[in-house]
């Protein structure tokens, strides 16, 4: 019993310990509301208290709890697994919910929004448009003339393990366009097809199931818009929450669509 | 697209694919060329004599019976390198910033994110401008003076006073090739093997390293060149190959 008591008593004292030496984070973040008329993109400066293990994520909640409702940003996994949370953190795009505050050392955390997509307001781009129209664009399903034919009462075609793990490896993409955001190259060019796409059509490239030819494959990124518009500034390798192997991917697609063949 | 709308059944140009095999091949051969000719240039360090037979090699010496070789083989260099330099620099240029919308975002980008592949694209693109000069100047005069020699190097470099061309010719060639020989090789994959992550680290090394060799091969080089200049300075024009071949006549008259 005396032991217990002891032991809460501790644990208060060092949950005290960790709220006096927490340091207070000032938080720099762009306030801009397009669908107000006349208003002007300004930044505002915020104070949060640093709690153990917080990430930008936690401390924007605490902001719009207590301090600003009206702040708006995105989210809906907090893991880094929808996409929602891409900001730019002092001046690095990533993930809001896989960032924790105790890398900047100096405390100060200095948040915009994600170039080069449409502003819905403050932090929150529209990032669903832009995927869309990659999706669109790099037709990203499986292509087979002869899918109707299939007899369905036949064992599904065995798939190589390695293929798949590629192919799934491609997949764990979460569409948060921090890899578009990074790219100089799509930010010059708004009709560059960027990393993103890339990696979709790499996926259904490396796909058995999927019958295109690497004709068709050029079809649709056989130009500076598509993969020869890419200037490798890796951007996209080096800034990707998900660690998605954009270099490798992207010449792999360079050479296929360099010396694809015409048919 | 545009095609399928005028003339139905085209299909896609191939055109965009041999360009840009076009830019990474002639990149490539410069960038080596550029390194081996830095190598060959800094055998004035070991000497002039050096220096004089590597330049009689280039002009094919060792196959003319007199010895003197042929600077027509040096013009015929010149204008494949010169070719390729065009080339090269004409389609490095679709890269470029059009406009000034399109400047002032990669220079925001850069300000934002301080992304060592970015800026050394930036660094590219300018570096590929200035040599576009610089280089062609270097190169005309090699095409109306292909008879390599010592002295005469020597001599346009302090007497002539080219060496603050020479000296940021040197700047820009050795950055644009370092770091456009490592962006081939990330662009296409080479030199990747099982972990690409950790070739990258290793490729970026090897590149930093071979820009400090080289530049201070170079700056050595083009001081080398300018002692030499600076003591041949009354005799300007005069060949270091006749004035070897007097001395040599005068051991053997004398
Ligand atoms: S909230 Fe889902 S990825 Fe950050």
């Amino acid at each position: 019993m005396c032991g217990q008591a002891v032991k809460e008593k501790q644990e208060t004292q060092d949950k005290q310990d960790i709220q006096e030496r927490a340091r207070t984070l000032t938080f720099e973040i762009l306030r801009y509301n397009p669908q107000v008329k006349g208003e002007t993109p300004k930044m505002k400066t915020y104070q949060v208290k640093e709690a153990p293990g917080m990430t930008i994520f936690i401390a924007l909640n605490e902001i719009r709890e207590y301090q600003d409702p009206s702040l708006q940003f995105d989210f809906v996994c907090r893991a880094g697994i929808c996409g929602s949370c891409g900001m730019v953190i002092n001046g690095a795009p990533g993930l809001a919910c896989r960032t924790l505050t105790a890398n900047y050392p100096d405390g100060v955390i200095k948040l915009l929004p994600l170039p080069g997509f449409e502003l819905i307001g403050d932090l929150s781009v529209n990032t669903g448009k832009v995927f869309r129209a990659m999706s669109e664009r790099v037709e990203s399903w499986i292509h087979d003339k002869h899918a109707d034919n299939v007899d369905l009462d036949k064992l599904e075609e065995t798939m190589d393990p390695d293929t798949a793990d590629e192919i799934y490896e491609l997949e764990r993409c979460v569409e948060c366009g921090v890899c578009l955001a990074a790219c100089a190259t799509k930010r010059m060019r708004d009709d560059f097809l960027g990393a993103a796409g890339f990696m979709r059509l790499a996926r259904y490239a490396v796909d058995p199931r999927d019958k295109r030819s690497d004709e068709e494959f050029y079809d649709i990124i056989g130009d500076d818009d598509g993969v020869f518009g890419c200037m490798t500034l890796l951007g996209c390798e080096d800034y990707c929450p998900k660690d998605l192997p954009h270099q490798t991917r992207i010449a792999y697609l360079r050479r296929k669509m360099a010396f694809a063949k015409r048919s | 697209m545009e095609n399928l709308v005028t003339e139905t059944g085209i299909k896609k140009s191939r055109v965009p694919a041999w360009l840009d095999l076009a830019q990474s091949g002639t990149g490539l051969v410069l960038g080596i060329f550029m390194w081996v000719h830095m190598i060959l240039v800094a055998s004035v360090l070991l000497g002039v004599g050096s220096f004089n037979f590597v330049a009689k090699v280039m002009e094919l010496a060792f196959l003319s019976p007199s010895g003197r070789g042929y600077p027509i083989a040096v013009v015929f260099a010149v204008m494949g390198v010169y070719t390729l330099f065009i080339v090269h620099a004409a389609l490095g240029m679709r890269k470029f910033p059009i406009n000034y919308r399109q400047h002032k975002m990669i220079r925001n980008q850069m300000k934002m994110m301080n992304h060592s592949d970015t800026n050394l694209w930036y660094y590219q693109a300018v570096t590929g401008f200035v040599m576009f000069f610089a280089g062609s100047v270097h190169l005309f005069i090699m095409l109306t003076h292909p008879h390599i020699d010592p002295y005469i190097s020597a001599d346009r470099v302090f007497s002539s006073t080219m060496w603050p061309l020479y000296l940021v010719l040197l700047g820009c060639v050795e950055l644009h090739a370092a770091i456009g020989l490592y962006r081939l090789c990330m662009k296409w994959g080479w030199f990747i093997g099982k972990d690409a992550r950790k070739s990258r680290e290793k490729l970026q090394k090897f590149k930093k390293r071979a820009t400090v060799f080289f530049l201070t091969l170079g700056v050595l080089s083009l001081l080398v060149f300018m002692i030499i200049g600076f003591r041949h300075r009354d005799k300007v024009g005069e060949h270091y190959s006749t004035q070897r071949t007097t001395i040599e006549q005068t051991i053997i008259t004398g």
